[in-house]
């Protein structure tokens, strides 16, 4: 089993180190770090903004390249959390609780400098989870029918429709809607055309892109246009700032294990967003800490564990992701839509069929990770005067990337018009404070769960009961039981007290949590 | 009208999903056959999804009501209407231009428009982003990209 797992992973290895996969792995890294960085901007625009370069790509560094876009944008994401109090990415709230005031502190360079180590430690034990775990899953996914596949499916709607962040019942309407964006289209069984509303272009699903950049480029500015000012007072971070000394290592390598612990257990569950990821290994530390009062004022700990929490989730999430094509998160959902452009279709059998992209993505983790690693030594420099790019030329720059990126993805200026009106539905949304990541994953599994749904219902002629009747499929089944009735008891027992919303939406680096 | 005003954000967060889902209801009970469990048409899916929506829409909108405004008062930020218009005029221009004039037109169409929606932009300093974006659209877009979209063209057919 080792030996196998090794030789596989040689090969990978030898994929991702050829030439060209390891260019566009680095262009990916170096082009996500960048976008991360910029404010406002986080790893689901920076992956739907860059997604039409790789059309014309071989699947393998197609892959190789997003995969490297995603991580690379989740440090810089860091970064701009770190230094300039901004989190960009709602994960990355927590991070900004202290190491913000580390940066006023002087500190920042060191909080940069623990997190770079943290998510390269992280990132290498979720792989060498991926790289155990997966083949394991597969060969329980192939006992997977469709039963089983819409039981499975359901669970991880549910959770990320509930587990995310803010009120689940808002949770579960924005993943309703979209699985209905997902209806959109013709109907494989029958033909016929739903909500098309007498548009041809409509008839072939819902463009996946348009949706990703109206829902989260378009509507984060309509949202943040003349209210997001970067102001950062002026801070200097030098190469020599960041390395830790050897006592702040060993401050920060007990919260690093625990924190990279804490984000495989979340990323082996399907449907656990990364914000609750964050903010659960956040609270264990402050439950851990002797002294919690210093978690808020720059406290190390309260940087290292959930940096570390988020990137080794990242990894462990694509297990899922890849081997049952089922994603965890947003992020996920939208790699695997990359996926199929490519033609791919993730699952049990794509570590067989398509070895190269599997191993080659694994190997190319490390490969990425190392170069992030190497990247950000000297660019920190640069990053630091990114971070001062002023949101007015920022944002009309990236308008015209979406436009051009959706255009060139089907020729089609219809799908430029379909990001206008996601752009605004987003934003109305994001106004009345609903989780819109969330439809993502709705419309990316929404075919899916339908055609499953169906065709465990044919096979069951209409017997509901299929579902609790086979095993694997009622293991699943009572997960969301569970889920629906920890929810109910939260909602019964809650005194008016809701930390997770309180922590979401403080940037104030004040607040900790209860 | 002014009332309505006071009410909790979420009553018209649940009043929108019950709207929404109300019409993909209508929608689907007029147009598509909804079949039978084993059976199902093209209408069975988006009827419960639509369902589904009304409830949660109500539960959402009723809890708040039932609570009023609670713990979450954020504090009121001005609309922006007109950045707000020129963003969506801009990527309309763009559409519009690209349709009809060509690439170079509609890049420094969306930026400019759009960068009018700042306060901090004069029309000079959009111009010049407009056509520092015009540059690395025909660079990086057209000649090194290969974007299927010429430079210039005629409006005319």
């Amino acid at each position: 089993m080792t030996g196998k797992a090794l030789s596989d992973l040689w090969f990978g290895f030898g994929v991702a180190l050829e030439p060209q996969n390891l260019m566009w792995s680095f262009f990916g890294v170096l082009i996500g770090n960048l976008i991360g960085v910029l404010p406002g901007m986080g790893a689901l625009s920076a992956i739907s903004i860059l997604l039409p370069l790789t059309y014309t790509l071989h699947p393998v560094p197609a892959v190789l390249m997003l995969a490297g876009i995603y991580y690379g944008s989740q440090y810089g994401g860091a970064i701009g959390a770190i230094l300039l109090n901004l989190p960009s990415h709602p994960p990355h709230a927590i991070t900004c609780l202290d190491g913000y005031p580390m940066t006023r502190q002087g500190r920042g360079g060191t909080a940069l400098g623990i997190t770079m180590i943290a998510s390269l430690f992280a990132a290498s034990v979720g792989i060498i989870v991926m790289i155990f775990a997966s083949p394991l899953l597969v060969q329980i996914a192939f006992k997977f029918g469709p039963t089983e596949i819409f039981s499975i499916m359901l669970l991880g709607l549910l959770a990320g429709a509930t587990m995310s962040r803010g009120s689940p019942a808002k949770g579960i309407a924005m993943t309703t809607f979209g699985l209905l964006l997902g209806v959109v289209g013709t109907d494989v069984n029958s033909g016929a055309r739903r909500f098309t509303f007498g548009f041809e272009q409509l008839s072939d699903r819902i463009e996946l892109v348009a949706l990703a950049m109206g829902l989260f480029g378009v509507a984060d500015f309509l949202i943040n246009v003349n209210r997001l000012d970067v102001v950062g007072h002026k801070v200097k971070v030098r190469l020599r700032d960041m390395r830790p000394s050897l006592a702040e290592l060993k401050q920060a390598f007990m919260p690093m294990v625990r924190g990279t612990m804490i984000g495989t257990l979340f990323g082996a569950l399907p449907g656990t967003g990364p914000t609750i990821t964050t903010f659960v290994a956040y609270a264990v530390e402050t439950k851990l800490a002797k002294d919690p009062k210093r978690f808020g004022h720059g406290a190390l700990e309260g940087v290292a564990s959930p940096e570390a929490a988020s990137h080794s989730k990242t990894q462990v999430d694509f297990i899922p992701t890849m081997t049952l094509g089922i994603p965890g998160d947003a992020v996920m959902a939208l790699l695997l839509g990359a996926l199929m452009i490519q033609g791919l279709q993730p699952g049990p059998q794509l570590i067989s069929q398509h070895a190269d992209v599997f191993w080659g993505l694994i190997a190319s983790f490390w490969i990425g990770n190392v170069l992030l690693f190497l990247l950000n030594v000297p660019l920190i420099g640069i990053w630091v005067q990114l971070l001062r790019v002023p949101y007015r030329f920022m944002y009309p720059a990236a308008l015209f990337f979406i436009s051009i990126g959706v255009y060139s993805t089907n020729d089609s200026l219809f799908e430029v018009g379909e990001v206008l009106v996601f752009g605004i539905v987003g934003a109305i949304l994001m106004a009345l404070e609903f989780p819109i990541a969330t439809i993502l994953l709705g419309y990316i599994l929404g075919p899916l769960v339908e055609e499953n749904f169906r065709r465990a219902l044919l096979l069951s002629r209409g017997d509901l009961r299929i579902f609790v009747e086979r095993p694997i499929s009622a293991v699943f089944i009572g997960g969301c039981v569970l889920l629906v009735t920890l929810q109910i008891v939260f909602v019964l027992t809650r005194s008016r007290r809701q930390s997770i919303d309180a922590l979401e939406h403080a940037s104030a680096p004040s607040v900790a949590p209860d | 009208m002014h009332h309505l005003r006071k009410l909790p954000k979420d009553v018209w967060g649940g009043a929108l999903m019950v709207a929404i889902g109300g019409g993909v209801v209508l929608q689907t009970e007029l147009n598509y056959p909804i079949g039978t469990l084993q059976r199902m048409g093209p209408g069975y899916i988006p009827l419960v999804l639509g369902m589904i929506l009304i409830a949660t829409g109500l539960y959402i909108a009723g809890k708040a009501f039932v609570t009023g405004p609670g713990r979450a008062v954020l504090q009121a930020r001005p609309p922006q209407w007109r950045a707000w218009a020129l963003i969506s005029l801009g990527i309309a221009g763009f559409v519009a231009a690209a349709d009809y004039l060509g690439l170079v037109p509609a890049a420094f169409a969306v930026v400019f428009i759009a960068a009018l929606g700042d306060r901090g932009n004069s029309w000079s300093s959009a111009a010049l982003l407009a056509l520092g974006i015009v540059v690395v659209a025909v660079v990086v877009f057209w000649w090194g990209l290969q974007v299927q979209l010429p430079l210039l063209r005629s409006p005319l057919p």
